[in-house]
């Protein structure tokens, strides 16, 4: 087994990502350790005795699993990593269930992230399509040379279909539990050919979902479902504001609560351990804390923009230059200037967070909707000062997590350990955020200001474009700060920066601002707000030129070929042009992210002075479309998430403190307000690509356009308020 | 002692009257199906029937529903068969699947008393359910289907 190429601090990961990112390797082992997060439900079987690779085991009953890279969250990973690997396999679908990988950057690393595993950036399918087909193409070969040497003939007449390999010639057919252990004894092939797209039976196929029944019935296990023998539940006493520390508590109340147990100070504040959550947060809510307040944040959401409008005066570093645009602009007949507002948001997965720990003398694992295993195990060696291949991380579903779970300072991981440090290990610990504290407790999507001027010439084309863009750093403190160069934060800027139009002089420029709220990447990352400000502010050009803003998308994107796809797919499909209802009228949105590319045009009216999202067409280009009913799903899910947030969604400080702690006051979409969704899938024949993050970018601007067109006022903040 | 009724068995439960039902089957009886997202009645993932009709089992104290029949999406099939449980799964509405336990309970409940909803009543009776996947448009199309088998 190859040793492991860690990188030495956080800063590296990226470097070194650049390297080994390049090739694909099969981790090769004969060990295997998964472990299985649905027992419940999966019917008994016996443990299998065939495991070629890191990926696939087959046991003498004819199960087999695939061991799962990638946490299932939502996004359908562990059906699209075991179609990949079945499909090559010609498994029977039936007979195929899915383990989650433990943490083992060695096997188990993300190849579009380097020596790094975690989920993230809609890359599992784009970075596994190889690998798992790989694996599973592997599997095949051995099973089928296992027949042979059975059935002493030539391998290369047998074929394989359903979990069965049949020899034409004599009409013998085995199934693959009954050749898994032959197989086990003979060697592993290298360079095994993949399959012809077109012979594909389940790429590109209905391929249900594995964790539909379990999640059904309630039978699927998340963290919050976890429990070990003589667990403690923990429930904390967070910091009012930012910066805030404990400076001393009275725990005698807390103490008083039957089935509390414990109370301890942990460097993020006061964790009340009970049997059970109720006594638990009994015991939180009892507790009399005095805060050393003297560091806190203490600013307001308001005074934040404030200090954005103001430097979004000054020159910020360019990120992207193309002729002059200030030249350009001075020069211009027609320009048009618009500033853009976007407020912090938070996550809000169902799931609040969550997680279990064992602590032992040398030892610690963890029970965690697990996302981001490699800096999880770096950050938690650091606290525990065990090495990271000490920490064991077991995945289990997550309850949503829109980017939250990969916390690039394993923030709750972390809150966790301590706790059980506190104890010194007595007994396991799961902690459990309420929702109070899960939408408190910062890790936002940024809040961001982007600032525009545009011109467009006579031909009612894009002259120039010049722009702003204002707000944190994600990446700054992160493991991946190595992506920030000259500057630049590329997930600050990214769709605009890289923006596709055909403009001639073109200047995007970034402030990264320095606050202590901490931020994260929220569902789709730089996009939520770069695709927001560029769409509306292309429709607000589009008016001042006096252009159709499609026309006008159309006659920008010819060196586009694959966004204007999706967006010719989308206007015809929705009827562009076409007579709407009094009082209805259409926006579109079109923007490239993770490498796909989806356009949605939204039909959108006003009823009771607040915007009414009727349907919502959506057109994406994916590469290959592996799993095109979990596309859909994905699609609506993603439109979902951002018509939520466009309508809603906005975390506001004031005097520092966060004024919205539950559903009341963030407020998620609702089904009454979910437009229907229809997905066009554009057929293509590219390398996958993401599906998890790219149906959000164009709905709020898609909406806001229509806004705008319906009002002839512009839509420039969200969420949007009319 | 507290007296349950619950997906046809009787339980004894000797917990505090004012503890919140939903904690009592998830902590005390082991029924995890049954989630936590809000706390306040203002999400829908702990929703399970007394007597037939949904209610959110975070806010209910548990000394109110003793002697009730209760029933958890443990309980509302013996095997998933449950015509809301077999559209769910054959219009794949799930994605991370932490809601849909309140979601089924509470479509079962709508279905009890319409059993022919239209888009309107379901999402008059679904609304406070909340999907941070946005699975919404699959859950109106699993009622419809259900509906149509006659759950």
């Amino acid at each position: 087994m190859a040793t492991p190429v860690m990188p030495v601090t956080r800063r590296d990961f990226v470097k070194a990502g650049a390297v080994a990112g390049a090739g694909l390797s099969l981790g090769f082992t004969l060990t295997g350790c998964g472990r299985r997060v649905e027992e419940a439900v999966t019917d008994a079987s016996t443990p299998p005795v065939f495991l070629p690779n890191a990926f696939v085991r087959i046991g003498e009953d004819g199960h087999v699993t695939i061991v799962a890279k990638h946490i299932e969250m939502g996004q359908g990973s562990y059906t699209g990593l075991a179609t990949l690997a079945a499909e090559e396999l010609d498994a029977d679908w039936t007979l195929v269930r899915v383990e989650g990988a433990p943490a083992d950057a060695s096997k188990y690393n993300n190849l579009a992230f380097g020596p790094m595993q975690g989920t993230g950036g809609s890359s599992a399918m784009a970075n596994s399509y190889m690998q798992m087909r790989t694996a599973g193409a592997t599997a095949r070969a051995m099973l089928v040379a296992a027949a042979a040497a059975e059935w002493k003939v030539d391998a290369a007449g047998l074929t394989t279909a359903n979990g069965v390999v049949t020899d034409p010639a004599s009409g013998k057919r085995a199934n693959y539990g009954a050749l898994a252990a032959k197989a086990a004894t003979l060697p592993v092939p290298e360079n095994v050919p993949l399959k012809d797209p077109a012979t594909f039976k389940l790429i590109g196929k209905v391929a249900p979902r594995i964790d539909m029944k379990a999640k059904s019935t309630g039978k699927a296990v998340f963290t919050q479902d976890f429990s070990l023998p003589e667990m403690l539940t923990a429930v904390v006493a967070h910091p009012p504001r930012f910066g805030a520390k404990v400076k001393r508590f009275d725990a005698t109340a807390a103490k008083a609560i039957p089935g509390v147990q414990d109370v301890v100070q942990i460097p993020n504040g006061v964790a009340v351990l009970a049997k059970g959550f109720y006594a638990a947060k009994q015991g939180r809510d009892a507790l009399t804390i005095e805060w050393d307040e003297s560091e806190s944040y203490t600013k307001s959401s308001d005074d934040i923009m404030a200090d954005y409008r103001a430097l979004a005066e000054k020159p910020g570093a360019v990120a992207k230059r193309v002729g002059n645009a200030e030249r350009a602009l001075a020069g211009a007949k027609t320009a048009v200037r618009a500033t853009y507002q976007f407020p912090f948001l938070a996550h809000a997965s169902m799931e609040p967070l969550n997680c279990v720990v064992k602590l032992g003398t040398d030892s610690c694992e963890i029970w965690n909707g697990e996302q981001f295993q490699t800096p999880d195990q770096f950050a938690l060696a650091q606290v525990t000062g065990l090495k990271p291949e000490q920490i064991k991380l077991n995945m289990l579903y997550a309850g949503g997590s829109f980017g939250r779970r990969a916390n690039p300072h394993a923030d709750y991981l972390v809150e966790a350990v301590t706790i059980a440090q506190a104890i010194k290990g007595r007994v396991p610990v799961k902690l459990v955020w309420t929702r109070e504290d899960d939408m408190q407790a910062g890790y936002y999507r940024p809040m961001y200001l982007h600032s525009i001027r545009g011109a467009v010439d006579a031909s009612g084309m894009l002259a120039a474009w010049h722009h702003r863009v204002v707000g944190q750093s994600i990446m700054a403190g992160s493991p991946m700060a190595g992506m920030i160069q000259n500057g630049i934060d590329p997930t600050s800027v990214e769709g605009a920066s890289d923006m596709p139009y055909t403009v001639p002089h073109l200047q995007v420029e970034l402030h990264s601002t320095v606050l202590p709220i901490p931020i994260q990447w929220w569902r789709s990352v730089g996009h939520t707000h770069t695709a927001f400000a560029v769409q509306c502010f292309l429709d607000e050009l589009a008016a001042a030129a006096g252009k159709d803003p499609i026309d006008f998308r159309r006659a920008l994107l010819t060196n586009s070929p694959r966004l204007l796809g999706v967006l010719n797919v989308a206007a015809e499909k929705a009827g562009w042009g076409t007579p709407l209802p009094e009082g209805h009228a259409r926006g579109v949105a079109v923007h490239e992210s993770f490498n796909s590319f989806v356009a949605e045009v939204a039909e959108v009216s006003i009823v009771g002075g607040k915007p009414k999202v009727h349907r919502v067409v959506c057109a994406v280009d994916c590469g290959v479309a592996i799993n095109p009913d979990n596309i859909k799903a994905q699609m609506e899910g993603g439109i979902a998430y951002g018509l939520g947030a466009a309508l809603h969604g906005a975390i506001t400080l004031k005097g520092g403190k966060v004024q919205q702690s539950n559903f009341d006051k963030y407020q998620p979409l609702r089904i009454d307000e979910m437009p229907v969704v229809e997905v066009y899938i554009v057929p293509s024949t590219e390398m996958p690509t993401g599906v998890g993050e790219p149906g959000t970018p164009p709905i709020a601007p898609a909406v806001a356009n229509a806004l705008f067109k319906l009002t002839g006022k512009p839509v420039r903040a969200l969420p949007i308020v009319l | 002692m507290i007296d349950l009724k619950i997906n046809g068995t009787s339980r004894q439960v000797d917990v505090a009257p004012d503890m919140p039902l939903l904690w009592v089957i998830r902590d005390e009886l082991g029924l995890t199906g049954t989630k936590y997202g809000c706390g306040m009645a203002l999400c829908g993932a702990c929703t399970v029937h007394l007597d037939g009709v949904a209610i959110r089992s975070c806010v209910t104290p548990v000394s109110a529903v003793a002697g009730k029949k209760i029933t958890t999406i443990e309980g509302l099939s013996a095997d998933g068969s449950h015509p809301l449980q077999k559209a769910w799964v054959e219009h794949q509405v799930p994605q991370c699947g932490y809601c849909q336990s309140g979601q089924i309970m509470q479509a079962a409940s709508l279905l009890a008393t319409t059993p022919k909803p239209n888009d309107a009543d379901i999402d008059t009776a679904m609304a406070g359910n909340v999907c941070r996947c946005g699975t919404y448009p699959r859950i109106r199309a699993a009622i419809h289907a259900a509906a149509g088998q006659g759950a």
